[in-house]
């Protein structure tokens, strides 16, 4: 319980540090006022008939500092409510996700420091904010190349090499430290990912590498291909991912009925989302989180996005795997906030 | 059952709780930025044209990961595009763009 409340307080105390420390920052200019962003939002899971409640919490802030520099953190607060076997066992989770500061160097370089997420592939970056992910569920693969936890500290070097009006190219370098700290814990590792981009098809495609650095060192290869129409109604991404030890892929699709309305009409604002996925277990000497044996699943979803950044996310899901197949439910609703830390200076 | 029904009635004045008091804050009348009004997809268009170079950045940027919010205060446009500038791997060039789409 103390620890729970020193994570809660570490993780409350650096948000707020994060905009205490700079409200004495009067002279940013009128559009870079600091910004709280984030999620709140209550999600149950219903696997094999066992429900489970969760209220989640997901705060964001970024903080530019003048020109060249801005601070960014992102937190997550959950409650989890398993059932026992009388009644419901109740738990806390409170950490820092990341807290990094970029400094600008130059049009085509990022120097970030800290605690990061490891740009290995695309879930990790893009896609594990809840307000923005299509499932509550990160794909099964997903551990793999992201070491241990997803988070590396250190450094990384990242941008756009190249930006031409039919193609471009960015990149994103990594190193990381060993830590045992219980808000910033990652392994030493280091690796990248590079990315090409075709406006006129709108398809992006990548390739990532990892190495783990202590213990069993370890290689990850990764590769990415996303797609989507020219109006962003449909898209199409996809991961594949090997370790030493296992390896997998998944593909998503998602669209909005254009054709039956505006996006802000009742058919405008359904959502189906579907995901197939299949992880490979080449030994047993595990280093990664993946199933331990084979298993394949296809999970099929239906979001609703209400007004005022609300978004109702359910889905069903089929796991079959050696060990014993399995239905999946969830459902959730997402509220998803973005506004100024303080009223700041007028235009 | 009880207890599960305990649970559930925590769980949802948590969540509640937190909420209310953002959507209260957000509300607030600030002038506003509503990406939707600006071009971002609507689907009630047969032949979309991209109007300038922020447009286009933020077509094929930013929807690609996500959808566009509703609307947020003018206030923290430059911190927006600077964030997006890092996660998305914008030049500066593009950067610019995309902040003088949402001022338009």
């Amino acid at each position: 319980m103390r620890s729970i409340l020193l994570s809660a307080s570490r993780l409350a105390g650096s948000l707020l540090l994060l905009s205490a420390t700079l409200s004495a920052w009067t002279n940013a200019k009128a559009q870079d006022t600091p910004l709280i962003s984030g999620s709140a939002g209550f999600v149950t899971n219903t696997t094999g008939g066992d429900t489970s409640y969760i209220p989640v919490f997901a705060p964001l802030a970024a903080l530019p500092l003048g020109q060249h520099l801005m601070v960014e953190s992102r937190g997550g607060v959950l409650e989890l409510f398993t059932p026992a076997a009388s009644g419901y066992n109740h738990s806390h989770y409170a950490a820092l996700t990341y807290l990094q500061g970029n400094y600008f160097a130059t049009s085509h370089l990022t120097v970030v420091a800290g605690s990061y997420l490891l740009p290995f592939g695309t879930y990790n970056e893009r896609l594990t904010p809840t307000w923005i992910g299509n499932f509550q569920d990160e794909p099964l693969m997903e551990s793999l190349g992201l070491m241990s936890g997803g988070i590396g500290l250190g450094g990384q070097l990242r941008g756009p090499l190249v930006s031409r009006p039919r193609y471009s190219f960015d990149y994103a370098a990594w190193y990381s430290a060993r830590s045992a700290n219980s808000q910033f814990k990652a392994d030493r590792s280091s690796g990248g990912r590079g990315s090409f981009y075709f406006p006129q098809q709108r398809l992006e495609v990548g390739a990532s590498f990892g190495r783990l650095m202590q213990g069993t060192h370890e290689n990850f290869a990764g590769a990415h291909l996303w797609w989507q129409t020219k109006e962003a109604g449909f898209r199409f991404r996809s991961e594949v991912a090997r370790g030493q030890h296992a390896y997998g892929y998944w593909f998503e699709a998602d669209g909005r009925p254009f054709a039956f309305g505006k996006l802000d009409s009742f058919a405008g604002r359904i959502e189906p989302v579907f995901r197939m996925q299949q992880t490979f277990r080449i030994d047993n000497v595990a280093s990664d989180s993946l199933p331990s044996v084979n298993t394949q699943r296809a999970d099929f979803g239906l979001d609703y996005n209400l007004p005022h950044n609300t978004r109702i996310l359910t889905s069903y899901s089929r796991q079959f795997a050696s060990t014993g197949n399995v239905n999946i439910w969830e459902t959730g609703i997402v509220y998803r906030f973005l506004f100024p830390v303080w009223k700041g200076h007028k235009q | 059952m009880r207890s599960s029904i305990l649970a559930l009635c925590a769980a949802l004045g948590t969540v509640a709780a937190v909420a209310v008091p953002l959507m209260a804050v957000q509300d607030q009348p600030h002038p506003t930025v509503s990406v939707q009004s600006k071009g971002a997809p609507s689907g009630n268009s047969k032949s979309p044209e991209v109007k300038d170079e922020g447009e286009r950045v933020f077509k094929q940027n930013c929807a690609r990961c996500h959808n566009s919010p509703n609307g947020f205060s003018s206030r923290i446009t430059g911190t927006i595009v600077r964030h997006m500038r890092v996660r998305a791997n914008l030049s500066s060039h593009d950067e610019q763009a995309l902040l003088k789409f949402f001022n338009q």
